[in-house]
């Protein structure tokens, strides 16, 4: 009976907020050496959850269950103790201390309880790094490894404090495509060590892959809890959203017309005087998505930043309509018919504390009608923003809500409401779809669809191959500051772009996903 | 109306409230271990604030001042910005009146008056807005440049002084001639001679002035969404740098209208400072009781003028030194800073009030 009994039994927990019931008596059980994935939209409950077995929030109703005695888990120091490990999505590391520094914060090893003894500590770092394979080197700084390697670092410093049961909280989202097949490794060589873990995402693909057991939640309830080889991706989305969802997103191919935007050699340097775009060169036709393709910071950022105008261009050219926009500020640029949805929407989409209507007409409030004579003209706004929100469905209380109280998914159609609405003649998207679930990516992705087929030319920034093959007409590949080529989506596959992504134009099969 | 009623409802005004209550009660602590008695010396408090006319209106002149670097510095605020230059900026703002004032003869009032107030108000702004200078084409946080224009504004303003205005043998400036000065006879006559100036009223329309530009006209709504989120600002196609050198100019210029009403409306003369006005600093801690909004800071510079007046008035009727009021300002601005203590003690409040709702 005791040897059965699973390693952490959640029963009926129930947590309430003001206004709404984050979790309904939720019931899980996790077995030793198993991935038990949870999977709901943002919002769920998941991370509530989560919080719960982690000693962040206190269940209102329900008990939880550790190798069978009962718990109260009052404090994240309990759940340490009690060998509950979490990994958050967004990584809690001290930035200039070295790996090894981040992982004994807290609980310093010490010399006669005077002198930290980093040396015995760096010692084990390392052997609990060679232990899973992690390749983490203990004296490295943090700010110095890559976002993978900083992930890998969370996960020692949960190991290094005696943890069984591991709490993946999202831990794709900030990760390029080979990082997540290394990460997928990792996992799958930690439960075979005889640890646990809990994953929490909206990624169907990945749970495929991983996990062994999948729990669905969806407003706070159980929906299912299914054997992975059991079920399928579509029943999983179904399930978690509550109807159908397409895969493929549906679209009728591509009219393109005049050219658009033509970047013509552009160069730029960074502060450190290091070349981050080296003469890249194409151009986005009215009537067309182009995706681009690559690994993260070869480039990506810094020609979205070029081509409205936050960065200036060291040489080269950039045409919009047949005019010169290089060297134009942002305000001109977007004057001129360029729509923008940012890579990161917290820190440069919207401002947080600005009302959803204030949001709306940040980039249009000294327009008329907005602004007459001065003074904003409220009115005016509010219409706007009624009918924006409506129109794409952003769900808030209401249009003098704070961005802030959004959810994720709700702050990115607020986003694209906006620059829709500019009617611009060129959209760039910039990782639009990132963070978001089945239901929204399905809406962002229609809208860009929607925007081509009135004719507008769109330039679609992914790290997720399967959005850019799926939603761009063209693909171009950018590799250290250059596209290295071009393909089309109906001829290609992810590993051929992985590929090149990597850097080598070779079109060879064999590779392992 | 129902939004007012709305405002007194809320949490930040009940917080604030409740760290004014504790204060006091502190203050109250402090004293009864002193050995005073802390209700006579409240009621002194009170007394020399509201007993006489001549009275409230010093402490409506102590006010003036306080309102407008509390609005300084919640505009700067609201803008990102922390501006700890106010003293500096005071002093500009006095000098310029001072210059006008005295330099400037054979104006009418009507003329010479608002003119020393203007240059006076422009003096701060231009100050302040070369820390917002540096900080736009540089990035100087605006904190080491206004502390140290502070430096330079004390000596520089001595200079001129010295050089230019002095009276003989004396460590003050001339007197400033009549015409600029902005008392109001007929009401300092009928409060007993309080040298009640026209600085109250512009301190009030100030703070309307404050309100309406920030949160209704589209260059406040720019200084706004600059101050929230300088990247997201930038993203749309808001011009930065250009909006941290307007927003620290009008800073500067409600500081410097605080100087300039102090050398017209109350001393009619500049001294030669030793150290720094104080009420520069204080402007700080008012922006911070009333939560960096325009009607918060009127509210927070009343109570703190009373508070700074009337501490004169107990140490005289109840022997208590002034240096206790110093101590319940000190506290009423430690709980307002340090909003998780009153919350904490208020928690009990808040239970009993949601379980009533529910």
């Amino acid at each position: 009976m005791a040897a059965a009994a699973p390693v952490v039994e959640l029963k009926q927990i129930t947590k309430r907020f003001p206004g709404i019931v984050a979790n309904d008596s939720i019931s899980i059980k996790l077995h030793k050496g198993e991935i038990h994935a949870l999977l709901g939209e943002n919002g769920a409950g998941k991370s509530t959850l989560m919080n719960i077995l982690f000693g962040l929030y206190q269940p209102d109703e329900g008990q939880i269950e550790i190798n069978g005695q009962i718990v109260a888990i009052d404090s994240p120091n309990k759940a340490i103790d009690l060998g509950i490990g979490m990994v958050h999505q967004h990584f809690k590391l001290v930035q200039p201390f070295t790996v090894t520094e981040n992982i004994i914060l807290g609980m310093e090893p010490s010399k006669a309880g005077i002198q930290i003894d980093y040396k015995t500590a760096s010692e084990k770092v390392k052997q609990l790094s060679d232990q899973y394979g992690f390749r983490v080197d203990p004296n490295a700084k943090v700010e110095d490894i890559s976002v993978g390697m900083q992930q890998r670092v969370e996960i020692l410093k949960t190991l290094y404090r005696g943890a069984n049961i591991l709490i993946f909280d999202e831990p794709t989202a900030v990760l390029t495509p080979q990082e997540i097949s290394e990460l997928i490794e990792i996992m799958k060589r930690l439960v075979a060590e005889g640890k646990s873990i809990i994953l929490i995402t909206h990624k169907l693909k990945e749970i495929m892959s991983v996990s062994d057991t999948v729990t669905i939640i969806r407003r706070g309830k159980v929906i299912d809890t299914v054997q992975t080889s059991d079920t399928s991706p579509a029943e999983l989305a179904e399930k978690m959203v509550g109807r159908n969802v397409s895969f493929k997103v549906d679209k009728i191919p591509a009219q393109p017309k005049e050219k658009i935007i033509e970047v013509n050699n552009v160069s730029m340097k960074n502060k450190n005087g290091v070349s981050v775009l080296d003469g890249m060169t194409f151009d986005v036709h009215a009537g067309e998505i182009v995706g681009v393709a690559g690994v993260d910071g070869n480039g990506q950022t810094e020609i979205i930043e070029a081509l409205s105008g936050l960065r200036k261009i060291d040489s080269g050219s950039i045409m919009l309509n047949g005019k010169e926009i290089g060297s134009h500020t942002p305000r001109q640029i977007s004057e001129a018919g360029v729509g923008h949805i940012p890579e990161d929407r917290h820190k440069h989409g919207l401002v947080l504390d600005f009302s959803v209507s204030e949001n709306m007409v940040l980039e249009s409030y000294y327009k008329q009608p907005y602004t007459k004579r001065g003074f904003l003209n409220f009115r005016a706004i509010n219409d706007l923003a009624k009918r924006l929100v409506e129109a794409f469905d952003v769900r808030t209380p209401s249009i003098h809500t704070k961005s802030r109280s959004l959810s994720g998914g709700n702050q990115q159609k607020a986003i694209i409401a906006r620059e829709i609405n500019k009617n611009p003649d060129f959209l760039i998207a910039a990782q639009p779809t990132r963070g978001l679930d089945v239901g929204a990516i399905e809406f962002v992705q229609t809208q860009l669809i929607r925007q081509r087929d009135q004719g507008k030319a769109v330039l679609l920034v992914s790290f997720e191959l399967d959005e850019i093959l799926n939603v761009s007409d063209r693909i171009i590949v950018v590799y250290e500051g250059k596209v290295i080529g071009e393909v089309r989506p109906e001829e290609t596959n992810d590993q051929e772009l992985g590929l090149m992504m990597a850097g080598s134009r070779q079109v060879q099969g064999g590779v392992k996903a | 109306m129902n939004k007012f009623l709305k405002w007194f409802a809320s949490d930040s005004f009940i917080v604030s409230l409740a760290a004014i209550f504790m204060g006091l009660l502190l203050g109250a602590v402090v004293m009864f271990i002193g050995g005073y008695n802390p209700i006579t010396a409240y009621m002194a408090l009170l007394q020399s604030v509201f007993g006489s006319l001549d009275g409230f209106g010093e402490a409506l002149r102590e006010m003036a001042p306080l309102v407008l670097t509390g609005l300084a510095v919640a505009f700067a605020f609201r803008a990102g910005m922390f501006n700890i230059g106010a003293a500096g900026q005071v002093l500009m703002g006095m000098t310029g009146a001072s210059l006008i004032g005295i330099k400037v003869t054979g104006l009418p009032a009507i003329i010479h008056a608002p003119l020393a107030v203007i240059v006076g108000a422009l003096f701060g702004g231009l100050w302040a807005a070369l820390a917002g200078y540096i900080k736009a084409k540089r990035g100087v946080n605006e904190v080491i440049t206004t502390i140290m224009l502070n430096w330079i504004a004390l000596f520089l303003c001595n200079y001129i002084v010295r050089t230019f205005l002095l009276m003989p043998g004396s460590q003050r400036s001339l007197d400033v001639e009549s015409s600029s000065w902005v008392s109001i006879g007929w009401l300092s006559e009928m409060m007993g001679n309080a040298r009640v100036h026209w600085g109250i009223l512009i301190a009030i329309l100030a703070s309307i002035f404050f309100y309406y530009f920030l949160w209704k006209t589209k260059q406040g709504f720019e200084i706004r969404a600059v101050g929230s989120n300088p990247e997201a600002a930038r993203y749309a196609g808001i011009n930065v740098n250009k909006n941290i050198v307007k927003a620290m100019f009008i800073s500067g210029v409600l500081a410097g209208l605080a100087g300039a009403f102090e050398t017209l409306g109350v001393f009619h003369y500049q001294s030669i400072y030793s150290s720094l006005p104080q009420y520069g600093f204080n402007g700080i801690a008012v922006a911070l009781l009333g939560m960096t909004h325009p009607f918060g800071v009127l509210a927070g510079a009343g109570l703190f003028g009373m508070l700074t007046y009337g501490a004169s008035g107990m140490s005289f009727e109840a022997g208590v030194p002034s240096e206790i009021i110093q101590i319940v300002i000190g506290s009423i601005i430690f709980f307002i800073a340090a909003q998780g203590i009153v919350r904490f003690i208020l928690k009990p409040v808040y239970k009993r009030k949601k379980e009533k709702v529910l």
